[in-house]
């Protein structure tokens, strides 16, 4: 094991049910590094992620966070390694009867002793990191989306862990969030020397702040690379995901029988 | 046809199966994992409010309205055979015995249960359960614990409060509006309750009501599909299935202890 490599995946195979969903998945994510997992909706990404956090267990291969195997570790053992790790929910998962104080206060009164008013010092560092200083009395119901993502960025860095996984942090912003969120990750990736794992389909945004990029598609990993790499990639199935093509490898249709056989025409008539 | 109605008839018992021993590993669980629920009791205490303060209200009215009707409805069978003094003990009998903790708990189903499963299921289908869970702190026992054992000690407190302003209505009625004898109303209600028969009967009653309502609806909360129906359905399901349970237990529970009973 390389030991700069802080995730391993290794030929990961995981199903719900009968529905296999990943069928052979090979990732790393060195340590310091923002890295990518972009595919279509539905092709596995947020599983990836929950395999990691140790919330699901693969039925085949291994999942290696910081040399351990995830999978391997009963309930203390997980929780001690998720200390160290923070995760960043599509619509922010942020405690609503809280406000936006206790939100990133959080984790700091559930694992440490520390006394209120270095947390309060602490809690007010991360909510400045995001911006959000001045919002640290309202309730979540009163932050907009991104503002919502920016509060549980501060919220998944309060204990300073050295994994955060974001699942598709881009999702729904406006163009500004969308800049201001991608140059988060990136900023507190280098300054914090974190390891940053991106879930996200959208692909121009996180070009721009990745160091890496992995494609996943029908269960395993199509095409990898670093963002130029990507770019110029004459992969079929990269080309449509990069240009956003209507069709073509991913395609448009959902499989259905023959449309004027739906229709009920009969081939004289169609 | 007939094969695939056996077929689903299977998937649905199969399925009940597996919801009953899910129900009974939940339960296991949360009262295992309850240590955080009396090492910071200020949880509890907060979830104390919720149930069992906000509560108070539809309780207090409640019992206050049972306590007057009976109270008219027993003068009017009493007089009938010339024992209207014995008004006091038949209203305080029937409230302390059964009115008072059946009909407590049932409120309580209506009111602090479905509000419970809502919360739950709402921050399931909002991932605030996983976000707990990856922020390395225990739902069951940071979120569902000290809901439970709030609901177990604020159940006995309302029904006995249902039961006291009941005592309290019946005396309304009785006495200040009908014209009851005030001295014969409280000496026969003091002679004919039984602390350990009665009382204590009572209070056992509503501490089992208590954990029954309690489990069902943080049951339903955790177990409630992430989606508006999967909600709506496990609200709905708390206060049916609660009440029904209520109602069970509260016979199996009588049978026991009022056996000898005269």
């Amino acid at each position: 094991m390389a030991p700069d490599n802080l995730v391993e995946i290794e030929n990961v195979v995981f199903g719900y049910g009968a529905r296999p969903v990943l069928k052979g998945v090979n990732l790393t994510a060195r340590r310091g590094q923002v890295v990518a997992i972009m595919g279509n909706s539905g092709c596995g990404k947020t599983t990836l992620l929950r395999l990691i956090g140790g919330q699901l267990k693969p039925s085949q291969g291994t999942v290696k966070v910081a040399g351990e195997s995830v999978a391997d570790l009963d309930q203390a053992g997980l929780y001690r390694l998720r200390r160290k790790m923070g995760m960043l929910f599509q619509f922010g998962a942020l405690f609503t009867d809280m406000t936006v104080f206790d939100n990133v206060a959080f984790q700091l009164r559930e694992h440490t002793d520390l006394p209120e008013d270095a947390i309060r010092d602490l809690v007010l560092m991360k909510l400045h990191a995001v911006g959000l200083r001045g919002a640290a009395g309202l309730m979540p119901a009163e932050l907009s989306g991104g503002m919502a993502r920016r509060v549980a960025l501060a919220r998944a860095i309060a204990l300073d862990p050295m994994l955060i996984m974001y699942d598709e942090p881009f999702a729904g912003l406006d163009p500004i969030s969308l800049g201001v969120t991608g140059n988060l990750i990136r900023r507190l990736t280098d300054t914090l020397g974190l390891t940053s794992l991106v879930v996200t389909h959208d692909v121009q945004e996180s070009l721009k702040i990745v160091d890496y990029v992995y494609f996943v598609s029908e269960g395993v990993i199509e095409a990898e690379g670093t963002p130029d790499q990507i770019r110029a990639s004459t992969l079929p199935f990269v080309h449509q995901f990069v240009h956003g093509e209507v069709d073509g490898p991913v395609p448009f249709h959902y499989p259905a029988p023959p449309y004027a056989e739906d229709l009920g025409l009969s081939a004289g008539h169609a | 046809m007939l094969k695939s109605a056996i077929t689903r008839l299977g998937h649905r018992v199969l399925d009940a199966v597996w919801r009953i021993g899910f129900a009974a590993r939940f339960f296991v669980a949360t009262v295992f994992r309850s240590g955080t629920a009396f090492t910071r009791l200020g949880l509890t205490i907060r979830e104390i409010y919720f149930s069992g303060v906000l509560s108070l209200i539809i309780i207090l009215v409640s019992g206050l309205f049972v306590g007057m009707v009976l109270g008219l409805q027993g003068y009017d069978t009493l007089q009938r055979y010339g024992s209207e003094s014995a008004l006091g003990s038949l209203v305080a009998l029937s409230l302390v015995r059964e009115l008072g903790p059946v009909l407590a708990a049932l409120l309580f189903a209506s009111r602090a249960g479905s509000a419970i499963t809502a919360e739950i299921g709402l921050m399931k289908a909002t991932e605030q359960l996983s976000a707990m869970e990856m922020m390395a702190v225990d739902p069951i026992a940071r979120v569902v614990a000290p809901r439970f054992w709030a609901g177990i000690i604020s159940m006995p407190l309302l029904a006995a409060l249902f039961s006291a302003t009941g005592i309290f209505g019946g005396y309304l009625v009785g006495v200040q509006l009908i014209g009851v004898d005030e001295g014969s109303f409280w000496s026969q209600m003091q002679s004919a309750v039984d602390f350990q028969e009665d009382i204590v009967n009572g209070v056992i009653k509503s501490v089992v009501f208590g954990v029954a309502v309690t489990a069902i609806a943080l049951f339903e909360g955790y177990d409630a599909p992430p989606t508006a129906e999967g909600v709506s359905g496990a609200t709905t399901r708390t206060v049916v299935t609660s009440s029904l349970v209520v109602l069970a237990l509260d016979f199996v529970l009588t049978a026991i202890m009022f056996r000898g009973v005269s």
